[in-house]
């Protein structure tokens, strides 16, 4: 068990963990973020995706002594700012989230990618996405809300 | 501003997105009790004993010598038992729950108990038949002595995993001497009467809440059954509440698939026409019949497809193996037809001589003929309208000139196909029994009650669409919860593409029967039954008659391109129509198309489970690949109403229509481009070198 200090959704965050448990345990059961999802526990789906000083990470993957110091955002912190309504806006309006499961991770992958490249083609869209499994949609919304959005302009 | 005409943003949409939806394993379940499954490790053979360690204070063992009344799981066809007793039949039978706080100790428990067998020797062959179905039309004897050309060929289909999101998982708990289940589930009901079948209890101790549901295409049909029942038996023991989630692997090893299927055709054509069929369908059922039987019956039903065929001998076999049972799936053994019979009928037609495109579309079905069954198409037809849209939108005429030569690396195909909407013949009438609540409160608020599971296909917002439209009522005034057993009858089970053909249409009565009787402000309610159309007559014995209320009618092209090095196919170009009488919500259906053809493409190229000596061999979710984003092009989907009279605005089913016809699509598309025929799918590069190496193919 070691002090783990970092910043989860803009706040300081202060925790006794072993360092290496898996970020998407302590999110999910010791934090009670379950808006990150566990789809496979092995870094194929994307299900647990969070950002990570801006960068998209699977957390299931990440050990928690990678995160110390670091700005940690899930969906709970996302879906406060005004990127989240943009994204969640064409992603209502193309049907992108279906079951929901995958939802979470793939806008979040989605707003690393714009930061990213703001105006990705349709290869680079799929591309980027294309380690956030989605079993319901085909991908087809999806990728017509990122592309939408991207063509919207504005700061990321 | 919204890309559909007619669609609303779904009920749960947003809280799905903003990740606030609570999942099974999301809710709050503080002081549960982990349960983990003691599985076989043998295919076959009698469990002579189990040596279980000395368990720490706080943990439990659960077997079948604790059942409380039957060790029988209900499914359709109850032969699977709840726990495994004395003999196993499949690798990874569940022979015991072990239950603890910690799942890290329960691990090491089970490591630790030993489980002694007799082994005996497992069959994994399709030899013995636990189920045969068989039916006759017309005369195949007078066709099979006179005819220009026959052929004789065999297709072979593989398993498929559904692979929703949301593993498999379950809570239950004692609100006094009610057991409450909340589960990742299809089937509140089928939930329910399995717990009160196990326990032989009232059914009124047993209650079943559906929480937000990540996916299901037919594996949360019946295993969550299974799930409850273990889970109940041990609740009776040991009262304390139960938590039980799948790991993926757990998931991909140890529940149900789609039936691995073999095909074999013989073909008989006179004068430019296929006159007569006879086939043989064998699927694999694994090591328990469950509901086998009516994934038979399906395949048979759509044996030759929506082709017109006069005379066909057709009989059908579930075999029972010594491998994991294998159930419902997205199109319930008619994608495994459909499949063989739309690549039969190619073959046969290049065999002719003939054009295979005008081939299939000589033979479309019309409406007032009589279906492979004996039974009628009652209602219009609009097959050619969707093929011609279908091959506008893929300048299809053009493309299959241009590719249709040696050596091309690139192909396009087409298929078409139907799918019968609802459960088989008349059991809409005579076994479930749909019945459906509305109720009004004194601030005329409307409130929709159904058992109707919302696992991504947006059913909460569509059946609530309905009564709102037909009340003449903003959909604000109208609120549709998630099934809780507790207050909403059985409108039957979420599957058989029967959620908006049946329960849609009672919604739509139910609210203009609630329209006829409205007082303001006044508290209201109305019980609609199920009435399907009367002249629907079903055998199912002998397999005679209307197999289905309803049909809806699909036609998809694919596009591929092959790489000669790799044998790899890319997928280019995916173009649909569909039939399913009137979209109640655009978005909603083009979302079930674009999700249903993706699946079905994975089906035919790329998703690939095997069994050695009676285990999965794929485990993970990098070892079973299904599409990701990069392997799909963008797909285009258009909608053509037909109405239905026994629906509501029209409106048929199109869940499992949209999965049916892409893997033959795709199979027709790979055939092009690589100059051969093929016969299995998935049609995976180890399998292309193969046919593209052998002369014979």
């Amino acid at each position: 068990m070691k002090i783990i200090k970092f910043h989860l959704n803009n706040k300081p965050v202060v925790v006794r963990a072993d360092p290496s448990m898996r970020l998407l345990d302590l999110l999910r059961i010791h934090l009670h973020m379950t808006g990150v999802k566990e789809g496979c526990g092995e870094g194929a789906c994307g299900a647990c995706s969070v950002l990570v000083d801006g960068v998209c990470y699977d957390s299931c993957l990440t050990p928690v002594a990678n995160i110390i110091g670091k700005h940690v955002v899930t969906i709970e912190g996302f879906r406060n700012t005004k990127q989240y309504r943009r994204i969640a806006d064409a992603f209502a309006d193309f049907g992108a989230s279906q079951c929901g499961f995958c939802t979470p991770g793939m806008i979040l992958n989605t707003y690393a990618l714009l930061k990213k490249n703001p105006h990705p083609s349709e290869e680079e869209v799929r591309i980027a996405l294309s380690g956030n499994l989605c079993r319901c949609t085909g991908y087809n919304a999806i990728v017509k809300a990122v592309l939408e959005v991207a063509e919207k302009g504005g700061e990321w | 501003m919204s890309h559909f005409k007619n669609s609303t943003v779904k009920i749960d949409n947003e809280e799905k997105m903003a990740g606030l939806a609570l999942f099974t394993d999301d809710l709050p379940a503080k002081d549960f009790l982990w349960c983990r499954p003691l599985r076989s490790n043998i295919p076959c053979g009698r469990v002579r004993s189990v040596n279980v360690p000395k368990l720490p204070k706080g943990y439990y063992y659960v077997d079948a010598k604790d059942i409380v009344k039957e060790n029988v799981v209900n499914i359709i066809f109850s032969d699977w038992p709840v726990f495994a007793d004395r003999r196993v039949n499949y690798y990874g039978e569940t022979i015991a729950l072990l239950i603890g706080p910690d799942k890290q100790k329960l691990e090491e428990l089970a490591r630790m108990t030993q489980v002694n067998y007799d082994e005996e020797v497992p069959n994994f062959k399709l030899k013995k038949s636990g189920i045969h179905k068989e039916f006759k039309k017309g005369d195949l004897e007078s066709v099979s002595n006179d005819y220009d050309y026959t052929l004789t060929e065999t297709f072979e289909t593989g398993y498929q995993e559904q692979v929703y999101l949301e593993t498999q998982g379950m809570i239950m708990w004692l609100d006094g001497d009610k057991i409450t289940i909340k589960a990742s589930m299809q089937c509140p009901y089928y939930i329910k009467n399995a717990v009160v079948r196990t326990l032989g209890c009232d059914p009124s101790k047993v209650r079943v809440i559906q929480p937000a549901v990540g996916g299901a295409f037919g594996g949360k049909e019946h295993y969550p059954s299974m799930m409850a029942a273990q889970m109940a038996t041990a609740i009776v023991k040991i009262k304390k509440p139960l938590k039980m989630i799948f790991d993926r692997d757990e998931d991909l090893m140890y529940t149900t698939k789609r039936h691995p299927s073999k095909t074999t055709y013989t073909g008989y054509v006179k004068n430019g026409k296929l006159v007569g069929v006879k086939a043989h369908v064998q699927l694999n059922g694994g090591a328990y019949k469950g509901c086998s039987g009516v994934v038979l019956a399906r395949a048979l039903i759509a044996v030759v497809d929506c082709y017109s065929i006069p005379n066909l001998e057709i009989e059908g076999d579930v075999y029972i193996t010594n491998t994991m049972p294998t159930a419902a799936f997205r199109g319930f053994g008619s994608p495994q037809t459909i499949f063989a019979f739309e690549m039969f009928i190619e073959h046969i037609a290049k065999v002719a001589g003939l054009d295979p495109v005008e081939f299939k579309l000589k033979h479309l079905v019309k409406q007032g003929e009589v279906t492979a069954v004996n039974g009628k198409f009652h209602d219009p037809i609009i097959l050619p309208e969707l093929v011609e849209k279908a091959m506008e939108m893929s300048d299809f005429k053009h493309k299959y000139a241009l590719y249709n030569k040696p050596g091309s690396n690139r192909g396009i195909g087409f298929s078409c196909f139907l799918h019968g909407c609802g459960f088989t013949g008349s059991g809409e009438s005579t076994i479930i029994n749909a019945q459906l609540k509305l109720t009004k409160d004194k601030n005329d608020i409307v409130h929709l009650y159904t058992s109707q599971v919302d696992f991504g296909q947006g059913n909460r917002t569509t059946l609530k669409k309905i009564v709102s439209d037909t009340l003449g009522i903003p959909e604000e005034q109208v609120t549709h919860e998630a099934p809780d057993t507790d207050h909403t009858l059985s409108t039957g089970p979420t599957a058989a593409s029967r959620t908006i053909i049946i329960v849609g249409y009672l919604c739509e009565k139910a609210a203009k029967h609630l329209k006829e009787i409205w007082k303001p402000g006044v508290e209201q309610e109305w019980i609609e039954p199920y009435v399907g159309p009367d002249y629907i007559h079903w055998d199912e014995d002998t397999m005679q008659g209307d197999a289905y209320p309803g049909y809806a009618w699909g036609v998809n092209v694919v596009e591929v391109s092959f790489d000669p090095v790799t044998y790899q196919v890319k997928v280019e170009g995916c173009w649909s129509t569909y039939d399913v009488g009137h979209a109640i919500d655009d978005r909603i259906v083009v979302g079930q198309a674009d999700g249903g053809l993706a699946q079905a493409i994975g089906y035919g190229y790329l998703e690939n489970m095997e069994v050695a000596e009676g285990r999965f061999r794929q485990k993970t979710l990098s070892d079973y690949i299904i599409p990701t984003a990069v392997d799909l092009p963008m797909m285009e989907t258009e909608l053509i109403d037909n109405l239905f009279a026994y629906g509501a605005s029209g409106a048929k089913g199109c869940g499992e229509l949209t999965f049916v016809g892409g893997a033959p699509a795709l199979g027709h598309a790979i055939e092009m481009a690589i100059n051969k025929n093929i016969y299995k799918i998935p049609a995976n590069p180890e399998y292309l070198m193969e046919v593209m190496e052998n002369e014979d193919h």
